[in-house]
């Protein structure tokens, strides 16, 4: 008999041989208690959290939780059935009444989770024949959504406006054409130059499908992502979103202005062949969504964390993977697996929780740890935070 | 092009990526002989496509391991 996990050896090596180094293992935190949007109690020690991607804070939202105990009392504990068939409740509705409202569009889908809006609207949208021009730095949903279906998938090198226009330009006449960009990358926190790209895209008779995943709540005038940001917004046919980060609970979305969109509810599999989210989950978030679109505050505090943190790091002489902070998410660049775990864990013992993280998911076999901050964050908590790293960084000797 | 002055063209490409200078014959295997990793196939892909000026899809990518098949697949992308 062929062991089918045979194929895990290479990693199952790795894995056992950074953790016989004595290590606490990075994949296997768990948290006792959290206090706070921005503290929890990981291994009996009070760590601040700077690795979760909940941006604006929203998770112990009073509002959000009293919306979420009521949908639980009102509707139960969960829906037992797909949107299509005995899953919507009025609260799915009511969220996607939210999201139409947050974004100015016509029309809004809730999936499961983010990772199956991506999966089920590009590999539902982009058929056989059809072409599919993307980022090399896309996110695994977006991936596996491309795989999913049986569109022709051409990427190109992250960012580059001219590798994009490059393969547009010599896609077969007359085939269709889905462009999928990201507003912000998640790994190394850098945005992309939507603005340029998608009038690109546009001219190529491509549609065009954004994941604003990151930017959410707190980039662009309302809020509505780095399309908004940039003004391009209107040339976007598709936003997918999440609510497993600024929104504060779990969940994913669609919205779009696409007259047939509404078809899709009956098309994509990866909505129909799944239960809905529980009320409970969409109360929590319809109610986070609004509150966010009256945020002003907390975006102005969480760049001025931003800023700082990356000032900060930056002046230590960490290596960080933008060169000014554009988003929440700031990527310090580790020279090593090894060392970057060394660092993860020292800051851990700190009481800092970041993320780490390593090839495949990384660009260019990078080993990083992404600090991804949030609006509830105080000033003092950052200047703690950047005295962690300073200690760390120089016990393992990076810096 | 016919395939003789596509290979050729192919195999001036290949000759950066060719680190351990191997001799690159129709069976020569990119991920084994020549080692490529991802982020190697990618620059390389993109070398391609754009001396060709054609698109070389994932989907087309996965049925090529060798030199051979790359110069047969660019051979028949060229119309
Ligand atoms: C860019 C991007 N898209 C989609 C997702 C998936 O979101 P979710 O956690 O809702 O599945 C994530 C987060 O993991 C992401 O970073």
């Amino acid at each position: 008999m062929t062991d089918l996990f045979s194929k895990f050896d290479p990693i199952i090596a790795q894995r056992a041989g950074l953790l016989a180094t004595g290590i606490t293992d990075p994949f296997g935190l768990v948290m006792e208690q959290v206090i706070s949007p921005t503290v929890a109690l990981c291994n009996g020690r009070e760590t601040i959290l700077l690795g979760t991607y909940n941006y604006m804070g929203m998770t112990f939202d009073p509002d959000v939780l009293a919306a979420g105990k009521q949908a639980l009392d009102d509707f139960g504990a969960g829906t037992t059935g797909s949107r299509c068939l005995n899953g919507t409740y009025s609260p799915h509705k009511d969220c996607e009444e939210a999201l139409k409202t947050f974004y100015g569009m016509d029309h809004a889908m809730v999936f499961s989770t983010g990772y199956q809006a991506n999966l089920g609207i590009i590999s539902t949208i982009a058929g056989k024949g059809d072409y599919i021009i993307l980022d090399i730095d896309s996110h695994a949903s977006i991936w596996d959504g491309c795989k999913m279906g049986d569109a022709e998938v051409v990427p190109f090198k992250h960012n580059d406006i001219d590798a994009m226009e490059k393969r547009l330009k010599r896609i077969p006449e007359g085939a269709g054409k889905l462009v999928i960009l990201e507003g912000v990358y998640s790994m190394l926190g850098d945005i992309a130059p939507l603005k340029e790209m998608i009038a690109i895209a546009k001219r190529h008779g491509a549609m065009v499908l954004v994941d604003e995943a990151h930017s959410m709540g707190f980039i662009g005038p309302n809020g509505r992502g780095v399309a908004e940001d940039q003004g391009c917004l209107d040339d976007v046919d598709f936003v997918i979103g999440t609510f497993s980060k600024s929104v504060g609970t779990v969940g994913g979305f669609c919205v779009s202005n696409h007259p047939k969109f509404e078809i899709m509810r009956l098309v994509c599999r990866p909505y129909v062949f799944t239960a809905s989210l529980p009320p409970s989950v969409v109360a929590t978030a319809a109610t986070s969504i609004r509150k966010l679109m009256h945020a002003a505050d907390k975006r102005a505090h969480l760049w001025a964390n931003s800023r700082t943190l990356h000032q900060g790091l930056r002046d230590l002489g960490f290596q960080l993977g933008t060169a000014e902070p554009v988003s929440a998410i700031i990527s310090v660049i580790m020279p090593d697996l090894e060392r970057g775990a060394a660092m993860w864990e020292a800051l851990l013992h700190e009481g800092l929780y970041v993320n780490l993280a390593r090839p495949p998911a990384t660009p260019a076999g990078m080993t990083l740890l992404r600090c991804s901050l949030c609006a509830m964050h105080t000033a003092e908590q950052v200047q703690t935070i950047i005295g962690m790293f300073e200690r760390a960084g120089k016990k393992i000797g990076i810096i | 092009m016919d395939r003789a002055a596509t290979a050729e063209k192919i195999a001036a490409l290949i000759a950066p990526f060719n680190k351990k200078g191997i001799a690159v014959t129709d069976a020569t295997s990119f991920a084994g002989d020549l080692e490529f990793d991802s982020l190697t196939v990618m620059d390389f892909v993109a070398e391609i496509e754009d001396a060709f000026d054609i698109i070389i899809s994932m989907n087309q990518q996965a049925e090529i391991e060798t030199y051979g098949q790359l110069v047969d697949a660019v051979v028949k992308l060229q119309g």
